[in-house]
């Protein structure tokens, strides 16, 4: 089953959807196109802060348009993920890009900063678009639709401060109590998260680390051409092949560039997400078991009878039913996710072996043309110890 | 002013000119069977005719190299290296070789062996030797003289010296590079001419081809050097690039471990990356031989100075002699009419202290007569001398000239060869870790 990451499914309700362990086949029909673009910097009394344009276009009958053109700020996809990671908590939400980078000192409105932060974003928005059951949540509809005040006064519905602050309390203190016993399948699903955080982690390093040694190469090479020219004007009979040598390195310099910018394209930011991707499934894994440890308190309560043990029955055929649902819907967004992984990372390599065969292609025809050119002017004459 | 350090009694012997000429005579070697310094070329030295040196083919090679310890001159244990040194004659017909010299040579002795030829004959541009530390390295090669590619490097560059010489048709019928090749007692002495190569003197009228000729040597040395630093560095970055690829190797192998699907593909792209990253090494080692070609020539343009020199030395020397005479000339004059022209010492004495007497004045005429005489003998020799040296160093300079350009776009061609080889490798390997990736 080859799923591209950015075929939707058929929109049935979302409830069905979760009972199922696995997907069926997704036919390549998308109805939701959303772009991001056109960085802005907005300047107050108070900050300054950027924000992106979104453009939606869409077939879909729920929405009361075919296009939309909105502007949010970082602040605002916080907001969307948060709720649905409330909504979804045993769903693989895609992950937001960096609210700063900590190393390196990159501004907060560095260009390159502003535009990989707006490729993530978009990516963002599309992989939600993409996801069978985020696609059609209500939060995201509003997201790509509503208008600045519309969106503003959307934010302050849903369940009070207080009651919010109840839920998270007593989800921290499930926590900490912890789970009692994962199943085997969430054992062997928490071993391989944390394998591949800690693989992808060390992959995004190593590409960085080749991305700055391909642009120190570049920069020395840049220096390396120009000698040439210096040393054919003071030679009469190398002129020519000096000068065929020196614009030879020149055409490398381009396709380490175009190589490099290859790399910069296919590589880095898919490898960069995953690295994101995996700090949010240990999120997910936690929720999970959070989900779990509610249920476990509340059968403990029951065995104590420290409470009403008909409102207490009736708690845990929910949680009950809570648990397995969470259950499920990882079980099956897990395989999904897993599918997505395999395909973007394996086809993020390939792109990278294309770009270094062009680039190896390149500079090999540059030097054949050389040669070519001044071997015949070239006589090599024996020199042994003849008299 | 610095006085011109050449004593003007002793003239250098003039280099050999015609092919079975006489080899060369005044020089200070000592060792085995020769006699005391052959100064004389008549008196019955052995020549190289009677060796049959270069009716035969010969073939030279530096074949080993030996780590050895041993006292110094201050008694002192130093390492040095060693290098063998064979010859072989070639006969004729069959082609085969016999070895006939075989001997054990160290870097120091290459040099004096060298700094005679400079001496020796000053007109000719004499090849240079590989160098004696390492420079220009980039950071994995050491800058060590033990280090066994630096060795191996030096062994190819001593060898290549001496082919040079043996291939340069004035230079290979030099007697002390005979001996070098085949006498092992034997030793020079350093001789104080060479120290006049590195005075520094003013001339008047140089020849203007000898002054572009010097212009020359900077510009190609300045730009060899420039080229060969940014080289290195180049090099170094391309190291860096390679090598970091490795990584993604054991990444991938324990990344694989974890993968059901994508196990196999990750392994087996992982052993190309290492591949990849291991292939770096022996590309650069081969890169290196394009650099010390380089080296070679940047040594040259040394030698090419060292020419230019001698051509100022010689001309200094014409220049004070032919103003040295005509200051005699105009002494003689003046006492002979009794007229001071120019102001000088002795008319101020005289005009002070009376006259000198009229027996001293025809003495001192006389004496002057005699060294004009002398004088102009003299400066006619060290014309012709000049002209002589100017004809044999521009037809040196011809043919270094040829060689130069042969060389260096030989070398330029083969560098690109080696760019070529570098990219196959490339695209094979990436070709494969493409598969791979593909598979996964």
């Amino acid at each position: 089953m080859d799923m591209n990451s950015f075929s939707p499914m058929m929109p049935t309700s979302p409830l069905s959807m979760i009972n199922q362990i696995k997907f069926e086949d997704e036919p390549d029909v998308k109805d939701l196109f959303i772009t991001v673009d056109e960085p802005e910097s907005h300047v107050t009394t108070i900050e300054t802060f950027i924000t992106y344009r979104i453009i939606t276009k869409t077939s879909r009958g729920e929405f009361d348009s075919s296009e939309f053109e909105v502007r949010r700020r970082y602040q605002d996809f916080l907001w969307l993920k948060g709720k649905l990671e409330e909504a979804h908590p045993t769903l693989i939400i895609p992950p937001l890009p960096e609210k700063f980078i900590v190393k390196g000192m990159v501004e907060r409105f560095n260009e390159d900063f502003i535009e990989t932060r707006r490729k993530a974003l978009h990516k963002f928005l599309n992989r939600i678009a993409d996801h069978p059951t985020l696609t059609f949540n209500e939060d995201f509809k509003v997201f790509l639709t509503a208008q600045a005040w519309e969106l503003s006064s959307h934010k302050k519905q849903g369940p009070g401060l207080l009651s919010r602050m109840g839920q998270t309390v007593r989800a921290v203190a499930s926590s900490m109590r912890g789970v009692k016993s994962r199943p085997e399948e969430f054992m062997e699903m928490n071993t391989f998260i944390e394998m591949f955080s800690q693989k992808v982690n060390l992959i995004d390093k190593i590409s960085q680390r080749i991305y700055k040694e391909e642009r120190e190469y570049f920069d020395e090479m840049k220096e390396y051409g120009p000698i040439y020219i210096l040393w054919s004007a003071s030679e009469d009979d190398l002129v020519d092949i000096l000068k065929d040598v020196s614009s030879c390195i020149d055409r490398c310099c381009k396709a380490t560039e175009k190589r490099m910018a290859g790399l910069s394209e296919a590589l880095l930011p898919v490898v960069h997400e995953y690295v994101l991707y995996s700090e949010m499934l240990m999120g997910v894994m936690k929720r999970r078991d959070q989900i779990q440890a509610e249920l476990e308190s509340r059968l403990e309560a029951l065995t104590y009878k420290k409470a009403d043990t008909d409102l207490l029955t009736e708690e845990i055929g929910k949680l009950e039913d809570k648990v397995e649902c969470a259950n499920n819907a990882l079980k099956a967004d897990w395989e999904r996710w897993k599918l997505n992984m395999q395909n973007d990372l394996k086809s993020a390599f390939t792109d990278v072996a294309e770009e270094n065969i062009h680039y190896y292609e390149q500079v090999s025809q540059t030097e054949e043309y050389l040669i070519n050119l001044d071997s015949d002017l070239f006589l090599r004459e024996d020199l042994d110890n003849n008299f | 002013m610095e006085q011109a350090p050449l004593d003007p009694e002793r003239q250098l012997p003039p280099a050999p000119l015609e092919p079975l000429g006489r080899s060369d005579a005044g020089l200070e070697a000592t060792g085995g069977e020769e006699a005391e310094g052959s100064r004389d070329a008549g008196s019955g030295v052995d020549t190289m005719t009677e060796n049959n040196f270069w009716l035969k083919k010969i073939e030279i090679s530096v074949s080993e190299a030996e780590k050895r310890t041993g006292r110094n001159a201050m008694n002192m244990q130093e390492t040095y290296t060693a290098y063998l040194v064979e010859t072989r004659s070639v006969e004729h017909a069959d082609g085969q070789s016999v070895l006939t010299d075989s001997l054990w040579r160290r870097y120091s002795e290459f040099e004096l062996l060298r700094n005679y030829l400079l001496v020796y004959y000053p007109h000719i541009v004499v090849p240079p030797l590989p160098e004696k530390r390492a420079e220009f390295v980039w950071h994995k090669l050491s800058a060590d003289n033990m280090d066994p590619d630096f060795v191996e490097r030096r062994r190819i560059g001593l060898e290549n010296f001496l082919l040079r010489i043996a291939s340069h048709p004035i230079l290979c019928r030099d007697k002390i590079f005979y001996l070098f090749l085949t006498q092992t007692n034997y030793f020079f002495q350093a001789d104080s001419r060479l120290k006049a190569l590195n005075a520094t003197f003013r001339v008047k009228n140089p020849d203007k081809r000898f002054t572009e000729l010097k212009h020359y040597s900077d510009e190609l040395q300045s730009v060899i050097s420039h080229l060969l630093r940014v080289r290195a560095r180049v090099a170094d970055r391309l190291y860096g690039v390679y090598k970091v690829h490795g990584n993604y190797g054991r990444v991938f192998s324990e990344w694989s471990a974890i993968e059901k699907e994508m196990g196999d593909g990750l392994q087996s792209a992982g052993h190309h990356m290492d591949v990849y990253a291991s292939s770096i090494d022996d590309i650069l080692e081969d890169e290196e031989h394009y650099a010390d070609q380089l080296k070679e020539y940047l040594f040259y343009a040394e030698a090419l100075r060292a020419v230019c020199r001698k051509h100022e030395l010689m001309q200094y020397d014409l220049e004070m002699a032919a103003q040295d005479l005509a200051s005699k000339k105009q002494q003689c004059e003046e006492l002979a009419t009794g007229t001071v022209r120019t102001f000088s010492l002795k008319g101020m004495t005289t005009k002070l202290f009376g006259q000198e007497a009229p027996e001293q004045r025809e003495a001192r005429i006389k004496v002057l007569e005699e060294q004009i005489n002398e004088g102009e003998q003299q400066l006619k020799s060290k014309n012709l001398e000049g002209r002589e040296f100017v004809k044999n160093a521009w037809a040196d300079i011809e043919r270094f000239k040829e060689q130069k350009n042969r060389d260096l776009k030989e070398a330029l061609i083969s560098y690109a060869v080696m760019q070529i080889s570098m990219c196959k490798k490339g695209i094979q390997v990436w070709t494969n870790a493409k598969e791979c990736f593909s598979k996964m």
